[in-house]
């Protein structure tokens, strides 16, 4: 007749986050390797030549780290006051950086004395490159002017002014040498054509501007600035394409994936957000302080994130090889040939198979659950293994049990030992919103099974002394995510247009967390 | 019922078949099961169900084989009658009038001519009395005899059947009641009793619920409330009697049953285990798990090698005396109640329901078979009484019947309900559904509704449910989330003022959703969920809505609990029409126009059915039945019929099913129906393994070829129908090429016999030679394969009377075949 089904372990997903492709290529990095600086790193730039190594702008000095050292290959110390901006050329053998005194050097990469220095900017250069022709570097000072210099000569050759705040972000254009984009804490981003001489396009960020980003088909506009990251799209004459609200403090700086072109914002929150082309968050990266300044490698082989400790924390990418390296270091098992004799026969055409009736293999708490083992059942589903690692399998006889009506007669007549594996248990799981409603239950029967000898056995009454604080402050929690929950209500009642109260789904997904 | 329309209520298939223990037949190949008003023979060896013994008027409550004639059967019924069968044959030999309600009927080989039957005295449901009476049945020529030999045997009886029982070789019969074993024996006249406590010390509950006599030794098995089972012996000395304990069962002990020797007992309960107990062997026992319901009955044949059960779920077992089980006879589980609507699968056409616990069952209508289960809970079933367990309370099929969505629920009595939501896709290559998503929390609270939506492009499943919110299933909304595999998952989370959704209902086309709240009914566009519009009409909550079907789409149809069936136009979202009558079940026919609506009121529901664009109801039946309903279902016809009566028209393209709160499946059948019915059951010809005589091997490979051709009316449901040929074409193929005229003679008639699609007999005169001679032709060519067959059946004892029975009915079918083509054959040869 019919066989014994056996117990279903279900599949449950954990609530929150989902696994996508992207979140699985984010998540393909290895733990960051942690550098400290002298001071705050305000700028890292990744030199586009194959070794890829990278300039890291810090107090007054500028270190060069290849792609794997954790020891600067270079360091450019002679400046005088803290140094900003330093950045490759296209070529990658100069490098030219601002100050706080106003200079602008420039640095041959062999070299260790700046081979120019152009002088005239009176306050502070926080942001310095050059244009993509390569003989001329443009600049952005907080004397709210932003110059254009020749690097042959080291004259200037001219000098915009048209910002009314210090131009604390720049980016040169890849495709015209003579277009470039500031923006400047007079909230505003602002494209510049040298051969106008003027800006020919505006756009209100709204907040002071951190920093911009051109897209490699100039067509798209980052700007980062307060809370927000906006996007702008340049052939539409500078129109707002989205507006994004990710972090809780100010946008410090973004940089674009070479993979994919997929946007990176790293704020003073500590957190570095990936978006996806819909401009949805797929990743978050956390760091230990707020993020200054973030370089992502071409091919995205390395992500380098400095902080305002002075800590600059680098990324590297995971490799396939790795993994296989790995896995070839495992142990092969004994091999199968030996124990199965004629695997490889095949049968003629005029054989008669008789195929071998497949026996059903039960589990151990399945076959005790067959003979209505109970207490035997729900020993095995306690074993320390199961426990431990599959919590899932020890839920579901539980609620199997439960279902059979014998939860009690399973729990009952327990000495301390397997009680005191129970309440550990408990006090390990009861929280986890897939088990939290049949271990309230075990949690239940236990106590009205057992109150009558808690007192007898002290690590009994210690656990149960735990499993209370810890309930205690588990309901003041699921309290107040209930007032949370009302005032979200209310002000979603007061978003939604007047037509008919619709439920907004956010608001349904939440309870749906809550009733979880 | 009603004179002037031909249309009238019929019990359809599946009634109950496990109300009475079903009998063996001496030769083993046979079980006989009361089901119904009639008593229905299956094959103990394929299952199939032979034919059914009809005659009785009423429920059938008790069948016996006759002691002096094996091949004989008693069968007795609430309608006071008991008839004497032929159950081969299925030929009523004779009709005794008891005049009461009959509920049992036991026989005994020493009381030759006397049946012993249950009968109730009083009418009055309150304190039924029942009687135990001996009716000496009168021998008298007569089909209709009226006995009235009646004499008492006792009143002191249950009203369970399985507490009497005949024992040794006739000489007592032992009856219990509540807490007393009665023994009456025959010859002294008189009554032992011995009674038990109510209870004991430890609990137990010593109440009789069976019991069983030893065939040929002093010995009584008695069954008990709390699954004890006791053996009574030396009765015969009131004062000295002793008994034993056995106890195995942790519930009543609902059946206990003898082996023919008396070697075994076996008994069975609620935990569909059948225990075979060595007798004199104390506690030494088989067990048999999982056999399905709990065991009502258990049966032996005569030889002891076949045991039966029947159990709760309408099931009849059979199982070898090895303990193994050879076959299963299944027929509609109906359970307790039936939770799921009644459903159509839109592939196999068969009526969908929940059936054995955990599990859904698709029930072929038409040949009044059930197909498969299809276990959904997918959970070992624990049988034990008063347990809570998973149940599916809900299903709906989409309209390609690509998909199934069902709701099992568990903890319907206590407060912690807990319910899951699940979604199956249909797999073409196992043909059978495969667990698609399983959705834990689908809402806060119970779900009262679900819908699929109707539109062929996209599939969308809405779920009403006792949170206050309706919401949208869709497959693949989350496109994020592995593409390749298409999981359902929520869309959309639909409120309106927190008052509780209760129905919910596509329109034709898909474009709207209708959703009931309470008094109000709102209407939602599933594109962009947008509330539409809002219709009320009050006071009353909204009981049941539909949309009109094709040409009536524009229609909404509500009925609410305050007797009030109203029609809108969704064009000018005013009301249509209105009408008060107390409704409680609406259900469209999704193949036309009309709508079912079903009024219970003053103690019987009427029927009526109307177009939603005409005020004038099409058809109305008064007194349906007595009682409630609630589940109906349109099922569409293989083949259309062609009334032109008005009154019947409705029928044509499908037959309403509908189901009563007594778990009676009923449907309507028309006059023509009938016919059509009549004249095919009468071409049924008896299955092969009833008659084996020599010639009826000789004869019967053919006529099973031939009935293949003729009837296509048995086609598998479930399986692709092949085209059928014609059948002169057939014949002219499967005649032997050397008796064949030359083919250029053939041909003009061959193609001429194409062009004439009537199979009728256009030629009445035939040649009885030709005839003679064609069948002579089949039969030397059947000859051959068929001699080693006869060698392997030895008996051949009733040869005489059967060859010529078997012959005259080769006789008829020769002259049923059509020789139309031969006929031109004669015209053109002379």
């Amino acid at each position: 007749m019919a066989s014994f089904k056996p117990t279903k372990v279900q599949f449950l997903p954990k609530l929150g986050e989902k696994v996508t492709e992207e979140t699985l290529y984010w998540k393909n990095y290895k733990s960051p390797v942690q550098i400290k600086e002298f001071g705050a790193i305000t700028k890292i730039d990744f030199s586009p030549l194959p070794p890829h190594n990278y300039a890291v702008t810090a107090s007054t000095r500028i270190h060069i780290y290849g792609p794997h050292s954790q020891e600067p290959i270079r360091s450019f110390t002679r400046f005088r006051d803290t140094a900003y901006g330093g950045r490759f050329r296209g070529d990658g053998k100069l490098l030219v950086a601002g100050s706080e005194e106003g200079l602008i050097r420039l640095f041959d990469i062999s070299g260790r004395v700046a081979l120019r220095q152009f002088k005239g900017h009176s306050k502070a250069v926080h942001m310095t490159s050059f244009l993509s022709d390569g003989f001329r570097v443009v600049s952005g000072s907080d004397d709210l002017s932003c110059r254009v210099w020749d690097v042959p000569s080291a004259v200037e050759l001219s000098s915009l002014t048209e910002h009314t705040d210090y131009i604390r972000a720049l980016a040169p254009s890849k495709l015209n040498p003579d277009l470039f984009v500031t923006g400047s804490y007079d909230h505003t981003v602002k494209v510049f054509d040298m051969r106008s001489g003027s800006s020919v396009m505006t756009m209100q960020h709204g907040h002071p501007v951190e920093c911009v980003l051109l897209y490699p088909s100039e067509a798209l506009l980052v700007s980062t600035g307060g809370r927000y990251v906006k996007v702008w799209d340049l052939l539409k004459g500078g129109q707002e394409l989205v507006s994004l609200k990710n972090h809780h403090k100010t946008v410090t700086c973004a940089c674009l994936s070479s993979v994919g072109n997929k946007l990176l914002t790293g704020s003073l929150d500590r957190h570095v957000k990936v978006y996806n082309s819909s401009y949805k968050v797929v990743h978050n990266f956390d760091c230990d302080a707020s993020i200054l300044s973030m370089a992502i490698a071409p091919d995205d082989e390395a992500l380098a994130v400095g902080m305002t400790n002075g800590v600059l924390s680098v990324r590297h990418r995971r490799h396939q090889k790795d993994k296989e390296m790995l896995t070839s270091r495992r142990r092969r098992g004994p091999s199968y040939q030996v124990f199965v004799k004629g695997k490889n026969f095949v049968p003629r055409q005029d054989d008669f198979l008789v195929s071998k009736p497949v026996k059903q293999y039960l589990r151990k708490y399945d076959k005790q659950l067959k003979s209505f083992e109970v207490s035997k059942a729900l020993d095995t589903a306690l074993q320390t293994w199961t426990r431990t690692s599959k919590p899932d399998v020890t839920v579901v006889v539980i609620i199997e049990l439960n279902r059979r009506g014998t939860l009690k007669n399973a729990l009952a007549g327990r000495n301390e030992e397997s009680l005191t594996k129970i309440l550990n248990f408990l006090l390990k799981h009861i929280f986890d919103p897939r088990f939290s409603r049949p271990l309230l239950m075990v949690g239940d029967i236990v106590l009205d099974l057992y109150q009558q000898v808690f007192h007898q056995s002290p690590v009994v009454e210690r656990l149960l002394q735990r499993l209370m604080e810890v309930l205690g402050r588990e309901a003041e929690l699921q309290q107040e995510l209930l007032q949370v929950l009302g005032i979200l209500d209310t002000l979603f009642t007061s978003l939604t247009p007047r037509k008919e109260a619709l439920a907004a789904p956010p608001v349904a997904q939440e309870s749906q967390l809550q009733a979880a | 019922m009603v004179e002037k329309s031909d249309v009238r209520v019929v019990r359809c298939g599946g009634s109950k078949i496990n109300l009475r223990p079903p009998i063996i037949s001496t030769d083993s190949r046979f079980v006989l099961c009361a089901s119904g008003d009639s008593v229905k023979v299956y094959s103990t060896r394929t299952e199939e169900w032979l034919h059914s013994l009809q005659g009785h008027t009423n429920q059938v409550t008790g069948i016996a084989l006759n002691p002096a004639n094996h091949l004989q059967v008693y069968s007795c019924s609430a309608d006071g009658t008991v008839k004497l069968w032929d159950f081969i044959d299925g030929i009523l030999i004779k009709t005794f009038i008891i005049g009461y309600r009959l509920f049992a009927i036991y026989v005994s080989e020493k009381h030759d001519g006397i049946v012993f039957l249950h009968i109730a005295l009083d009418t009055d449901s309150k304190n039924e009395c029942f009687q135990l009476v001996a009716v000496h049945l009168p021998k008298s020529a007569e089909q209709e005899v009226e006995a009235k030999e009646l004499s008492a045997v006792s009143s002191r009886i249950s009203p369970n059947p399985s507490c009497t029982a005949f024992g040794r070789e006739g000489q007592y019969i032992a009856f219990a009641r509540h807490l007393q074993l009665n023994v009456y024996f025959f010859r002294k006249q008189k009554t032992y009793s011995f009674s038990l406590k109510a209870t004991d010390k430890k609990g137990a509950k010593n109440a009789f619920t069976c019991i069983a006599c030893h065939p040929a030794d002093d010995c009584i098995a008695t069954g008990h409330e709390d699954g004890k089972i006791r053996l009574w012996r030396n009765f015969i000395h009131t004062k000295e009697y002793t008994y034993s304990t056995q106890h195995w069962h942790h519930n009543a002990v609902n059946t206990l049953c003898f082996t023919p020797e008396g070697t075994n007992l076996l008994s069975g309960g609620i935990e569909s285990v059948l225990v075979q107990w060595q007798y004199g062997a104390g506690n030494r026992k088989e067990f048999l798990p999982r056999l399905g319901g709990s065991i009502l009955h258990v049966s032996t044949s005569s030889d002891g090698q076949l045991f039966c059960t029947s159990h709760s779920d309408n099931k009849i077992t059979v199982i070898e005396s090895s303990f193994k089980v050879c076959g299963v006879i299944q027929g509609l589980v109906k359970g307790d109640a039936v939770f799921t609507d009644l459903m159509i699968d839109p592939r196999s056409k068969a009526l969908v329901l929940n059936g054995k616990p955990g599990h859904l069952q698709f029930y072929s209508l038409l040949r009044d078979k059930h197909l498969y289960n299809l276990d959904i809970v997918q959970q070992e079933y624990i049988y034990e009484a008063g347990l809570d367990q998973f149940e599916v309370v809900k299903a709906a099929f989409d309209i390609k019947g690509y998909w199934l969505a069902t709701v099992e629920e568990r903890g319907q009595k206590s407060s912690d309900l807990e319910f899951v939501l699940k979604l199956w896709a249909y797999d073409e290559r196992t043909q059978s559904f495969v667990l698609n998503t399983t959705i834990t929390a689908a809402h806060t609270d119970r779900i009262i509704s679900m819908c699929f939506s109707s539109s062929e492009e996209t599939t969308m499943l809405v779920t009403t449910a006792e949170d206050g919110q309706f919401k949208a299933w869709c497959q693949g909304a989350d496109a994020d989330t592995q593409q390749d595999q298409s999981f359902w998952s929520c869309d959309f989370v639909g409120s309106y003022h927190n008052l509780t959704p209760t129905n919910c209902s596509f329109s034709a086309d898909s474009s709207l959703l209708a959703v009931s709240f309470q008094e109000v009914i709102t209407i939602w566009s599933p594109d962009t969920w947008e509330l539409l519009t809002t219709l009320c009409q009050p006071p009353g909550v909204v009981r049941d809505l539909c949309f009109g079907q094709l040409s009536c789409s524009k229609y909404l149809i509500a009925t609410t609990t305050r007797n009030l069936l109203c029609c809108w136009n969704l064009l000018t979202c005013a009301l249509e029409w209105s009408t008060s009558v107390e409704v409680s079940k609406l259900q469209p026919d999704p193949l036309s126009e009309n709508v079912a609506a079903f009024s219970y009121q003053s103690k019987h529901t009427d029927l009526f059915v109307f177009k939603p664009n005409e005020p004038r109801p099409l058809f109305t039946h008064k007194n349906v039945c007595s009682e409630k309903i609630h589940r109906a279902v349109f099922v569409p016809r293989e083949e259309l019929l062609n009334n032109c009566d008005e009154s019947s028209q409705w029928l044509n393209r499908s037959q309403l099913y509908f189901l009563t709160q007594n778990m009676d499946l009923l449907t309507f059948s028309t006059a023509t129906e009938e016919d059509r019915m009549l004249s095919s059951s009468k071409r049924l010809v008896i299955d092969d393994s009833i008659a084996v005589t020599p010639f009826y091997l000789l004869l019967g490979k053919h006529r099973q070829q031939q009935q293949k051709l003729n009837t296509p009316s048995h086609p598998a449901a479930d399986k692709p129908q092949q085209p059928q040929g014609s059948v002169t074409i057939t014949e002219l193929l499967h005649t032997p090429a050397h008796v064949l005229p030359a083919a250029s003679v053939l041909c003009s008639m061959f193609v001429s016999s194409l062009l004439i699609s009537n199979t009728g007999f256009p030629f009445p005169f035939f040649s009885p030679e030709m005839e003679m001679e064609s069948s002579e032709q089949e039969m030397n060519s059947e000859k051959e394969e068929d001699q080693q067959e006869l060698r392997a059946q030895g008996s051949v004892d009733e040869v005489t009377p059967k060859l010529s029975k078997a012959q005259e009915r080769e006789l008829k079918r020769v002259r049923k075949t059509d020789f139309s083509w031969m006929a031109g054959l004669i015209d053109s040869k002379p």
